[in-house]
């Protein structure tokens, strides 16, 4: 069993999808119509045939619940692997990118954590 | 204003508060999960975000940590003036 596909939710798919490509530079790698919303899976770039992300609409009111309360005290709700960290939050901070936590280190790891718009953080981790 | 000695006392009493001050005032404004991650790798500590929680609602009752709404986030905030004037009458 490996894994193929996670997902992460998103209050709106468009602008998602706006700043996960354009922002983050992912690729996307499947757009499909799903009645009201769309089945959206980016790639990395670095890995295409890799695992994809799903930006899965937060319509459900335990979807919501669940992001208010972990945004609310700045919990990750996934992590994304950075060669180098630092270069990266350079990058984003000049997009306009907010960060809760600059690169901090954690034994031999280095994390960030930012702000994706959408309702989540995300945190980088370089290892 | 006056601060309830007997809350900071207590709240001072406890190594683990001490270091949650020690870290904001380090650098104050952080995430309940930012200060959490701080004190696991900073201190070496093994402690669960409820058990944070817990002191920081102590370190607030005595009006040594404020927490403020960023957004639709919070970050905590240290605030040193119940300090100040805490060992007034026994030092000169």
């Amino acid at each position: 069993m490996k894994i193929i596909v996670t997902s992460i939710f998103v209050e709106d798919q468009e602008k998602a999808l706006a700043f996960y490509t354009e922002t983050l530079g992912f690729i996307k790698k499947h757009d499909v119509p799903t009645g009201e919303f769309r089945w959206i899976a980016l790639v990395s770039p670095e890995d295409q045939k890799g695992t994809e992300l799903l930006l899965e609409p937060n319509n459900h009111p335990a979807a919501k619940e669940y992001q208010q309360k972990l945004f609310a005290e700045g919990v990750p709700v996934t992590m994304f692997g950075i060669a180098d960290i630092h270069a990266e939050y350079k990058r984003l901070m000049e997009r306009g990118v907010t960060f809760t936590m600059e690169p901090t280190k954690m034994g031999d790891q280095t994390i960030a954590v930012f702000d994706d718009t959408c309702g989540n953080f995300i945190q980088m981790i370089q290892e | 204003m006056t601060w309830d000695r007997d809350a900071l006392f207590k709240a001072l009493s406890d190594s683990t508060r001490r270091l949650i001050i020690d870290e904001l005032s380090e650098r104050n404004e952080q995430t309940l999960f930012e200060l959490t991650v701080r004190l696991i790798t900073n201190h070496d500590l093994s402690i669960s975000r409820q058990a944070i929680a817990k002191h920081l609602s102590v370190l607030e009752d005595a009006g040594l940590v404020q927490s403020k709404r960023k957004g639709k986030y919070r970050v905590l905030l240290f605030n040193n003036e119940p300090l100040k004037n805490l060992l007034e009458g026994w030092v000169e």
